[in-house]
């Protein structure tokens, strides 16, 4: 009996400690997912399977994804991934796409409408035009994430690399 | 007695000096072509101020500059040109690039050149302007703009340094420079004290060039140049590199990502002294530069006074032509410079030596073997780094370890490279991971601008969402007020 | 008569050359990792890296001193006065567990990078046999309050030290041409022994 209310008064006591110690010591924010994505390409392209490249970050962060699924970052950035994680570097899931060379979008002028739908759906605002004005690609802010293929309704947009 | 200070590491190497400097330095007679490459610093291409067909004199300006860190480039000769052509650089990438090429028509007919021999009358500034415009870059090897050099604001200076130390084996341009042209020299380190504003030069010569201390001190006796110190260095490589020349002449180091002027040096070639001495004095822009051409591969080894532009097959056959032992054509010296694939490539305003090298001279079949740990690289390497950590994890592509264990600071000498009892061609493996990190820094920063771009992009689209949703509101508001019943009608 | 009480047991007031000569025995002579073998998990699982190395060896550091000091406290003062020596273990073991919760969030504000790197090894300092061995071999030796805080200082030190040597060694093993069959793990265990070997030539440095 002693024991039991002796083992009972320690151990609350300890859970006090830690209680407070949980307030005291309270994180804000995701420092960790910050590191990975400084690490990530920041092509938005969605090719990992999460909605850009902080969401994948902080899967990372929580354990949810793995460091493989980026192709635009290549080996080099896995091996970066497992370097700063202290993990196993390992090869590219290849279900998810391989890895390309840099390549930058370019619109045919002879055949875009002026819809803006490319416009809309460059994560970057590379794409200079407005309504039934010519669009064009800022070459140096593409990032090549080929997301702005598929809206287009003539189909005038060519990946080519530098 | 002028003390000198050491500093660590560097390898004696056998000079073979005597070849080329023995032989009576001549002037190289009008090539038949000049080439020019349209290549910049920052590797872009530059663009030509001559069209096909167009006469061009000495001395006209057929590239512009752009820029400080790009000065014009010179015609050497008159003639014609014969147009842009695709021809080979003379760049150890080995591309092929845009060369203005011009034919030349023997008459060496001039443009107008104005110079001035009381240069103590003009401002610094406008001087820095005359050796811009004059096309001046540093003819130790490196090619940096002199202007751009010369005035290191924001920081104080009070040591000019003249190097002419030439310690990299079989070269000789600047032992000859100093033995035929030593008023030039003293006069441009007299000019130079003018422009940084110090009264205190030291000027380096190679202990091995006993001739040239000899010209010197005479020439320095016979006119007036102010406090210039003549020094002679130890025959050590790499002393002549700038760092190391600092560390041996001032005993100050130059810290890890610093330059010279940081600590109150600049360093200059003597070659480059020369330069700028003719450039204000005479108006002559750089059109020419003595080069040695050496190796057992051609018959009279010899340094020449020649044109920039002037093909190298033209300079090696003003040289008695190629002996029968020729293996490769290198462009520098045996430790920093880089072979040619061919010999109708020009010499550039970088270029100190031809060293035409025969069977066995400078390459040897050796295969590379493993590592065997013996440190020996590290004791030669004279900037005290550790090319075997380097070498490891160069292999092993540990870009942050490699930044750890000061990539950054290698000069690329070679000292390590000839030490290496396994051969192993470590300078390679050091140049390629510089590049992978400078690639890596570059992706960096392209990857940061996107992130601030979507970022921005997420961010407008909240904000219109967000006014969106005010003006909606703010007109439900309106419409339901105007279909409020007044006060006051009462009921209808 | 019990032990503590039989002056054939007196316990001589210890003196500086004392406190030295366990700090020295726990660093150097009896290294708990190279001579003692306990601590293996954490010391190949998390030497791949030195700076890794070097937190893991820190956190154990706070961990285990302050451990080896409050299991002392509970000894003392709660367990042998109240006549529950049985429970010794349970409790040694929630005490540290405390601990490294608590050196957990610390950790987790510190440095976040840090705790994702060490992943599971820093809770798994809780189930580290030096640290349980530090508590207990206290209590069969005899020690006082200053040699237990000494004791499981020492210990950490030592744990941390070799830690960050082998952490360095591995890292250029690591990048070395290690022959396929050896690569990993196999190279790392056998240089472990070798790091041993060395250690046991401290013995005879601190004698008895």
């Amino acid at each position: 009996m002693l024991t039991f209310v002796v083992l009972c008064v320690v151990f609350a006591f300890f859970g006090l400690i830690l209680g407070y110690a949980s307030i005291r010591f309270k994180v804000d924010g995701d420092p960790l997912a910050d590191k990975i994505d400084a690490l990530l390409p920041q092509t938005q392209c969605g090719q990992c399977l999460y909605p850009g490249c902080r969401p994948y970050a902080e899967a990372i962060a929580n354990g949810k994804a793995d460091i493989n699924q980026c192709p635009p970052g290549g080996e080099e950035g896995v091996k970066a991934l497992a370097d700063l994680l202290g993990l196993e570097a390992k090869p590219l899931d290849p279900e998810l796409g391989s890895e390309k060379p840099h390549r930058v979008a370019v619109i045919d002028e002879k055949k875009c409408i002026g819809c803006t739908l490319c416009i809309q759906a460059c994560p970057v605002d590379a794409i200079l035009g407005a309504q039934k004005l010519m669009h064009t690609v800022i070459a140096s802010e593409c990032t090549g994430c080929d997301l702005c293929l598929p809206p287009c309704p003539v189909d005038c947009i060519m990946m080519e690399a530098l | 007695m002028f003390g000198l200070w050491n500093f660590d590491g560097g390898i004696h190497l056998p000079t073979h000096k005597a070849e080329s400097s023995l032989a009576p330095m001549q002037v190289a007679e009008l090539p038949k072509e000049l080439i020019y490459p349209l290549m910049m610093r920052n590797g872009e291409k530059a663009k030509p101020l001559v069209s096909t067909g167009e006469q061009v004199r000495r001395g006209q300006s057929v590239v512009g500059a752009d820029g400080w860190m790009n000065p014009p480039l010179h015609a050497a000769t008159s003639g014609k040109v014969r147009g842009i052509e695709q021809r080979l650089w003379p760049h150890p990438s080995g591309l092929v690039g845009d060369c203005i090429v011009i034919d030349v028509d023997g008459d060496d007919e001039s443009v107008e050149f104005q110079g001035t021999a009381n240069y103590a009358s003009i401002q610094p500034g406008e001087l820095l302007d005359k050796i811009h415009a004059a096309g001046i870059v540093g003819l130790g090897g490196a090619a940096f703009p002199t202007a751009v050099k010369l005035n290191p604001q924001p920081y104080a200076i009070d040591t000019l340094l003249l190097n002419g130390a030439e310690c990299e084996p079989y070269i000789t341009c600047d032992d000859s420079l100093l033995r035929h042209f030593p008023h030039e020299v003293l006069g441009g380190a007299k000019l130079l004290m003018h422009i940084l504003g110090v009264n205190r030069c030291l000027l380096a010569v190679g202990e091995d060039m006993p001739d040239a201390i000899i010209v010197l001190e005479k020439a320095q006796s016979e006119g007036e140049y102010g406090n210039i110190h003549i020094i002679p260095v130890p025959a050590i490589y790499p002393t002549g590199g700038e760092k190391q020349l600092i560390k041996v002449l001032t005993g100050r180091e130059v810290p890890a990502h610093g330059i010279p002027a940081g600590i109150g040096v600049i360093c200059q070639n003597v070659a480059t002294a020369a330069a700028i001495h003719k450039a204000i004095t005479t108006g002559e822009p750089l059109i020419s530069r003595i080069v040695t051409i050496t190796g057992r591969g051609v018959l009279h080894p010899q340094n020449l006074l020649a044109r920039i532009g002037t093909p190298i097959a033209e300079l090696v056959e003003h040289c008695g032509g190629y002996t029968d032992s020729v293996q490769r054509l290198i462009m520098g010296g045996p430790m920093m410079g880089f072979a040619l694939p061919a010999d109708d490539l020009p010499i550039t305003k970088a270029t100190n030596c031809i060293l035409v090298a025969g069977q066995g001279e400078v390459i040897h079949d050796k295969q590379a073997m493993p590592c065997i740990r013996c440190g020996a690289c590290a004791t030669a390497c004279p900037v005290s780094l550790l090319p075997q950590q380097l070498y490891w994890h160069a292999r092993a592509d540990k870009l942050d370890r490699l930044m750890e264990y000061h990539l950054p600071d290698c000069i690329e000498c070679g000292c390590c490279d000839i030490v290496c009892p396994s051969h192993i061609p470590l300078v390679q493996y050091f140049r390629s991971a510089k590049s992978k990190v400078a690639a890596k820094e570059r992706e960096r920063l392209k990857a940061d601008n996107a992130r601030l771009r979507y970022e921005a992009r997420q961010a407008r689209k909240e904000r219109e969402k967000l006014e969106k949703a005010e003006s909606a509101r703010r007109k439900k508001e309106s419409l339901a007020r105007a279909t409020e019943i007044p006060k006051g009608m009462g009921k209808v | 008569m019990t032990p503590r009480h039989d002056r054939r047991f007196q316990y001589c007031h210890p003196s500086m050359k004392d406190y030295l000569l366990i700090l020295v025995g726990t660093i150097l002579v009896n290294n708990f990792v190279m001579v003692k073998f306990l601590g293996l998990c954490p010391f190949m699982g998390v030497s791949r890296k030195v700076e890794t190395a070097l937190g893991m060896g820190l956190a154990t550091i706070f961990v285990l001193t302050l451990s080896s000091v409050s299991s002392y406290l509970v000894e003392t003062h709660l367990l042998v006065p109240l006549g529950l020596e049985y429970l010794r273990i349970i409790s040694f073991i929630v005490v540290i567990a405390v601990i490294v919760q608590f050196t957990e969030m610390l950790v987790y504000k510190t440095s976040p990078l840090l705790y994702q790197v060490l992943g599971i090894f820093l809770p798994l300092i809780t189930t580290n046999c030096a640290v349980l061995g530090v508590a207990l071999l206290n209590v069969q030796a005899r020690h006082g309050l200053i040699e237990s805080f000494l004791y499981g200082f020492g210990a950490a030190v030592g744990f941390a030290l070799v830690l960050v040597l082998f952490a360095a060694v591995r890292e250029r093993v690591d990048v070395a041409d290690i022959p396929t069959p050896f690569k990993g793990n196999a190279i790392a265990l056998i240089t472990a022994g070798l790091i041993s070997m060395a250690f046991m030539g401290f013995s005879g440095l601190v004698k008895g």
